[in-house]
């Protein structure tokens, strides 16, 4: 037994984000963390790793009871966590990435050129060509990765963490770092790996533990998991219960046509795609595939070199935010903090941003306060905001609460088309099954629907119609009973030139 | 012993509460009250008090500028250099068109007015410029500015003040009454109105706190960003001018070099107002009263015969206490969560 936890619980203000859970980790296997987000993986790992401090229990480490003050004691002792977040200063060398707070030195100066040979040796012990000189932001995203592996490497290694690594990895960097683990396996190294994707649990993992709403639920067997018996571990509940039945209406006249899009940073290139009143047309693919770009371009907010929009049959090509938001289409960001809302303000400026111009937040050129309470407290009834507060400041509330009061944004104008870029990201389970209501709820209405999205159930469940992206570009257009993760799967990664 | 203790925590509670709702400035004013009061018997006078006030003018109308930039984000250092600017360019105008015609007294003071105003507000026009439609950081913008403005106001004098302004200026702008009122009073109250009706009951003032609150998300919904930018700086810019022409009136004279304390002092204002540094978080009414509490520390330090020099020395720390007290303000918050 490599690491340990007994009943370790973490409290933070007003949650609990992990409730009395046991933990173990063999030499040489991968144990796979499974769970929702929120579920408490991260923070079961951030104790790990010694960048948290529990609030009870105990941590064994090599049968020893153990306290970690810190990242620096783990890494003392041979725990080092790759976290989804690069801890990489992006303007500074390789190597001086590799030795950061642990600079060779020689008489109290840099010692550059221990430092260079060091850096050299980790590196080609891994098999990774990387030239040690080279800065780090001139790298692939896949071989920031490897650097941040790498820097784990600097001390004695005995359990490595890492944090979905595979999040934005092509094909044959996946392949890469799978053969890496596979061959620190070999060398007796423990590994906690955290990831979404259920492909990735039987190729490298031995076991699964499974954690929900902070707390333990099961230990199972990697290779005698079965999908659905993991998503029911996960959940709760079977896989089906969590989305709404599907829409069985026939789509209705064209809200949005794309031809041959293509935008100035060359993000998008050449899409073509259309989207109807009455249905939700899924758009998948990878981070950065063009999926999110092509309804930035849409709506305004990304330049557009080449093709055309057009929106309830007008030509807005190149229209700003303000006119497609007057027009009826609103696009709402997959990154709430930083895109989506002004976080120290209160719930109702939140909701009420959008349609300031318009009765019943103003009349004329005035404002109309007491009729904006009144009609931000009925969508916070609608949304059913937890606590039922509208003064409150948005970040007050748990990320669910906020993802609902950008949601209700959509509710404050009649919107006939609404694009949801990643509407789900970083909320739980309940709050989801709410949000996928809520979006059916809209269609029903007659709104057209553009739900832009890394998670593949959620596409397949909700779509009525589904893009796959891949490098900018659509690879796939599917629909009906072609609609299956097999057919999606197969489009996210490479097909151009066999 | 044990129910001592216990009401002596329930009041520490309650303070906290206070403290995390209505910021650091009720107890800032509330202990200048108290320890001027102590210190000198003519502090809480009818007469100090006005006094207080008609002293207090200038900085409350900078300071209500300035806070639009803080809302947005930013700042203003060329707050000063505009005041100084408004000044002189009125104070010239003024002269020569009275010079030209003394019979036409009114004339000469509103063509006077409105060539200051115009003149500060132009330092404003730059600044939004920079900062909308070039990105520039408004800290390097307006203190760039500052630099341009003050270089003209001394190039346009020759660094020597401004006279012949007809004496009814002075007498009406400067010490005049109103209905009662000081007019400069008069004019800070109908400003501080006119911006809070623009501020809190049209959606143009909602904008100035979303773009402040979440630049993207402000453009994401729609919001002309760069636009309000623009107009921020050119608000505060008018407003800071208006205290320059203001102050023309009180000196009787054109000067390049007043303002000078006006950046510190009036960014200290809002600060110590709860105006946050990131931007999107203040209240127009707190920052007239964090512009009046410095007014009554510098007044109530005069009456104390504390010395000039000393003088600065309390008002930067008085503008650190706020800051490290905004701080731990945010701590109380997260503990305090009901």
């Amino acid at each position: 037994m490599l690491i340990a936890t007994r009943s370790v619980t973490k409290d933070y203000p007003g949650v609990r984000a992990l409730d009395s859970v046991d933990f173990d980790l063999r030499a040489g296997e991968v144990h796979l963390l499974f769970g929702e987000n929120g579920a408490g993986k991260s923070t079961l790992i951030s104790i790990l790793a010694g960048a948290v401090r529990p609030t009870s229990g105990t941590l064994y480490f090599r049968g020893r009871q153990v306290s970690l003050h810190s990242v620096h004691d783990a890494r003392e002792l041979g725990i080092s966590a790759v976290f989804q977040d690069f801890s990489l200063i992006p303007q500074m060398a390789v190597e001086e990435n590799l030795f950061l707070g642990a600079e060779p030195r020689k008489g109290g100066f840099l010692n550059r050129r221990k430092s260079r040979e060091q850096a050299r040796e980790i590196l080609d012990g891994l098999g990774f060509r990387i030239d040690p000189a080279a800065r780090v932001d001139r790298l692939t995203r896949a071989e920031q990765q490897m650097v941040e592996i790498a820097k784990a490497f600097r001390s004695d290694l005995s359990v490595l963490i890492l944090d979905e690594p595979t999040a934005s990895l092509t094909n044959h960097e996946t392949d890469q770092l799978f053969g890496l683990i596979g061959e620190l396996k070999a060398r007796g190294i423990g590994i906690v790996y955290i990831t979404h994707r259920i492909a990735e649990i039987r190729r490298i993992g031995n076991r699964i533990t499974v954690l929900r709403d902070g707390r333990y639920i099961d230990t199972v067997d990697a290779r005698e998991a079965t999908e659905d018996g993991l998503v029911q571990l996960m959940t709760g509940r079977e896989m089906g219960k969590i989305f709404p039945a599907r829409i069985a209406r026939p789509a209705g006249d064209p809200v949005l046509s794309i031809e041959d899009l293509t935008t100035r940073d060359g993000a998008v290139r050449g899409v073509s795609l259309e989207v109807h009143a009455g249905e939700i047309v899924g758009l998948a693919g990878l981070v950065g595939s063009g999926k999110s770009e092509l309804l930035q371009a849409a709506f305004g907010t990304r330049p557009v070199a080449g093709g055309r929009v057009w929106y309830l049959g007008r030509d807005t090509t190149g229209q700003g935010p303000k006119q497609n938001i007057r027009g009826g289409f609103l696009y709402l960001p997959p990154d709430r903090r930083t895109e989506g809302l002004m976080m120290m303000r209160p719930a109702r400026e939140n909701v009420a941003l959008a349609a300031l111009d318009i009765r019943p937040f103003s009349s004329g050129p005035v404002l109309t306060p007491g009729r904006e309470r009144r009609a931000v407290a009925e969508l916070a009834d609608r949304m059913n905001l937890q606590p039922r507060q509208i003064e409150r400041a948005a970040d007050q509330f748990s990320g669910g609460n906020q993802q609902k009061v950008m949601l209700a944004r959509s509710l404050t104008r009649n919107f006939r088309l609404i694009a949801f870029d990643e509407p789900t990201v970083g909320v739980d389970v309940g709050t989801r099954a709410a949000i996928y209501e809520f979006l059916v709820d809209l269609v029903r209405q007659g709104a057209a629907i553009v739900l832009i999205s890394s998670d593949l159930p959620e596409i397949l469940h909700l779509s009525t119609r589904a893009y796959v992206f891949y490098r900018g570009r659509v690879q796939a257009e599917l629909h009906g009973t072609g609609l299956t993760e097999e057919t999606v799967l197969a489009n996210f990664f490479e097909r151009e030139g066999g | 012993m044990a129910e001592d203790k216990a009401t002596g925590n329930a009041a520490i509670l309650v303070l906290k509460r206070a403290f995390v709702r209505l910021g650091i400035l009720p107890f800032l004013l509330l202990a200048a009250l108290v320890i001027f009061t102590l210190m000198s018997e003519n502090f809480l006078t009818l007469r100090n008090v006005t006094n207080v006030l008609r002293q207090s003018v200038y900085l409350t109308i900078v300071s209500i500028g300035q806070m639009l930039a803080l809302l947005t984000g930013g700042f203003d250092l060329s707050v000063g250099t505009i005041l100084a600017l408004a000044s002189v360019a009125g104070a010239m105008v003024m002269a020569a068109v009275y010079a030209a015609m003394p019979e036409a007294v009114w004339l000469s003071i509103s063509l006077g007015c409105l060539a200051g105003i115009a003149a500060g507000t132009s330092i404003g026009v730059m600044n939004g410029v920079g900062v909308a439609f070039f990105n520039v950081s408004p800290f390097m913008m307006s203190l760039g500015m500052a630099s341009v403005g003050f270089g003209i106001a001394l190039y346009l004098t020759g660094g020597v003040p401004v006279y012949g302004m007809p004496v009814q200026f002075g007498d009406t702008f400067g010490f005049g009454n109103l209905f009662g009122f000081p007019t400069p009073v008069l004019v800070v109250a109908f400003l501080v109105l006119a911006l809070y009706v623009f501020l809190y009951r049209t959606p143009f003032g909602r904008h100035f706190y979303a773009v402040g609150g979440n630049l993207r998300a402000a453009s994401l919904s729609g919001i002309n960003t760069r636009g309000i930018l623009f107009l921020t700086y050119v608000l505060c810019a008018f407003f800071a001018a208006v205290a320059g022409m203001l102050l023309t009136a009180r000196l009787d004279t054109g000067e390049a070099n007043i303002g000078a304390s006006m950046p510190l002092e009036s960014i200290a204002a809002c600060v110590i107002a709860g105006v946050s540094l990131r931007g999107g978080v203040g209240r127009l009414e707190n920052v007239v009263l964090g512009a009046l509490f410095i007014g009554l520390v510098q007044n109530g330090m005069n009456l104390a015969r504390i010395e000039s020099y000393l003088q600065t020395v309390v008002l930067g720390a008085l503008l650190i206490l706020a800051v490290v007290a905004d701080q731990i303000r945010l701590k109380y918050v997260a503990t305090l969560k009901d």
